[in-house]
């Protein structure tokens, strides 16, 4: 019985396998890196098609009364306006293209990541982290520009005693430096933990069905569980997405209004 | 039992394979930034330059085109109420119209119809009196017959008495009967 299982077992049980970075293009080595082309990056360039795709669709119709892709694509288009203005105000809508392409490449990367033998980009901290040092030196370096110096009032919250500035002022400044690491792990880990529990239901399912007896009665509940982990899974992908972009929106804020 | 050594297996194999964690393992680490470099900025271009004016300019298109249409509406439905009025007033003004001339016609009417009865009116009364008149005339003429009559009975009645008077005292006592009668 575990011979034959033996085969596609590895694939089907072990949860760990679909993170695994597939070479399928050797580049070359680019000063002292080696770069490949990967099915990260096969999964990356395919979600961003996507988004070209449907948006780009979207726009090209342009008729008054829109199409039903259209209007999804103009759904997408108020959400994250509407996001940005309640959150970072009208000015806020400088950065409305930065916010859109960041929600919808993680967004479309976490939908595709729940096809099953599908690869999850954002399950990669070396995805989400370069993503929250985007965020965070676009808010540094926006934040500088507009404010000069004043920027740093962000680090000193008026209307407190003077002596509370000792400890305040630290704490601020901790809480700035740790932005992009928790907005990094956060969605990596959501979706790398999200994506292994779905594996480990589904495989659990397989395993049960394959250890024959009465394994096979507990197969199905593993299975249920497994559809509704997927459940789940859908709503958390679009969840992370939209605090991806929205705890963007509120640095981007921050450096808008950096006295508050 | 079978599951443990299922699990066992695999574990066995995982660490067999020597990699780290995926998402840990360094080597990829240089090609994952590198092309999500290249597709975040091919993407951002795309859509800021060419799909998100587009997308936004059709939105706007359509409220401006939605907020003219209502603005048109909302002419169009003043210019409507505004010509009710108007035909409410031209109404109004031809029921007066048409009164004003029916009451002239009824007072013309009336006029004529009063005209012709007071002529027709007078032309009776003439007739009337000329009636009377004659009726008048007629009636003194019989009386004085009945008062020959009278004479001429009462003068047979006292002949037949042979019994003479003089007519005109005949005459006196009949008229002086007739008056008192």
């Amino acid at each position: 019985m575990l011979e034959k299982f033996r085969g596609v077992g590895q694939v089907a049980i072990d949860p760990i396998h679909q993170f695994q970075v597939q070479k399928w293009l050797d580049l070359g080595t680019f000063g002292n890196q080696h770069l490949y082309f990967t099915n990260a990056t096969g999964f990356m360039l395919l979600s961003s098609a996507l988004i070209v795709l449907l948006f780009g669709y979207a726009a090209s119709r342009g008729k008054i009364v829109p199409s039903r892709i259209q209007s999804i694509g103009e759904l997408g288009y108020g959400f994250i306006a509407d996001m940005i203005r309640s959150i970072a105000g009208e000015e806020g809508l400088k950065f409305f293209p930065f916010v859109f392409t960041l929600f919808f490449f993680i967004f479309a990367a976490n939908v595709l990541g729940l096809v099953p033998y599908a690869f999850t980009t954002t399950s990669h901290i070396a995805v989400t982290l370069p993503l929250a040092l985007l965020v965070i030196s676009v808010v540094i370096i926006y934040g500088f520009y507009k404010n000069g110096f004043r920027f740093l009032k962000l680090f000193m919250p008026s209307g407190a005693p003077w002596w509370v500035y000792f400890l305040l002022i630290p704490i601020e400044v901790i809480s700035f430096l740790v932005r992009p690491l928790t907005l990094s792990l956060r969605l990596f880990g959501n979706m790398l933990a999200g994506h292994i529990v779905l594996k480990l239901f589904a495989g659990f399912a397989v395993s049960l069905f394959a250890a024959g007896g009465m394994y096979i009665l507990l197969a199905p509940l593993a299975f249920v569980m497994g559809v509704v982990m997927n459940a789940l899974e859908f709503l958390v992908a679009g969840l992370q997405a939209y605090i991806f972009a929205m705890l963007t929106c509120v640095y981007i804020n921050d450096a808008l209004h950096p006295a508050h | 039992m079978t599951l443990i050594a299922i699990a066992a297996e695999t574990a066995a194999q995982h660490g067999s394979e020597g990699g780290a964690f995926p998402p840990f393992d360094p080597w990829h680490f240089p090609s994952q930034i590198f092309f999500l470099t290249i597709i975040f900025t091919a993407l951002y271009l795309l859509l800021s330059r060419f799909i998100l004016p587009r997308l936004g300019g059709v939105l706007e298109h359509r409220e401006s085109t939605i907020a003219n249409n209502l603005d048109e509406a909302a002419r169009m439905n003043d210019q409507a109420v505004e010509a009710q009025n108007a035909v409410a007033v031209s109404i109004a003004q031809a029921q007066a119209n048409a009164r004003e001339t029916a009451g002239k016609a009824r007072l013309k009417i009336d006029q004529s119809i009063a005209i012709e009865t007071a002529k027709i009116d007078a032309e009776l009364d003439t007739k009337l009196s000329n009636a009377e008149a004659r009726i008048s005339d007629l009636r003194d003429e019989a009386m004085k017959n009945v008062e020959s009559i009278a004479t001429d009975a009462a003068s047979n009645i006292l002949a037949k008495f042979d019994t003479n008077a003089p007519k005109a005292d005949i005459g006196n006592a009949v008229k002086s009967a007739l008056v008192g009668s």
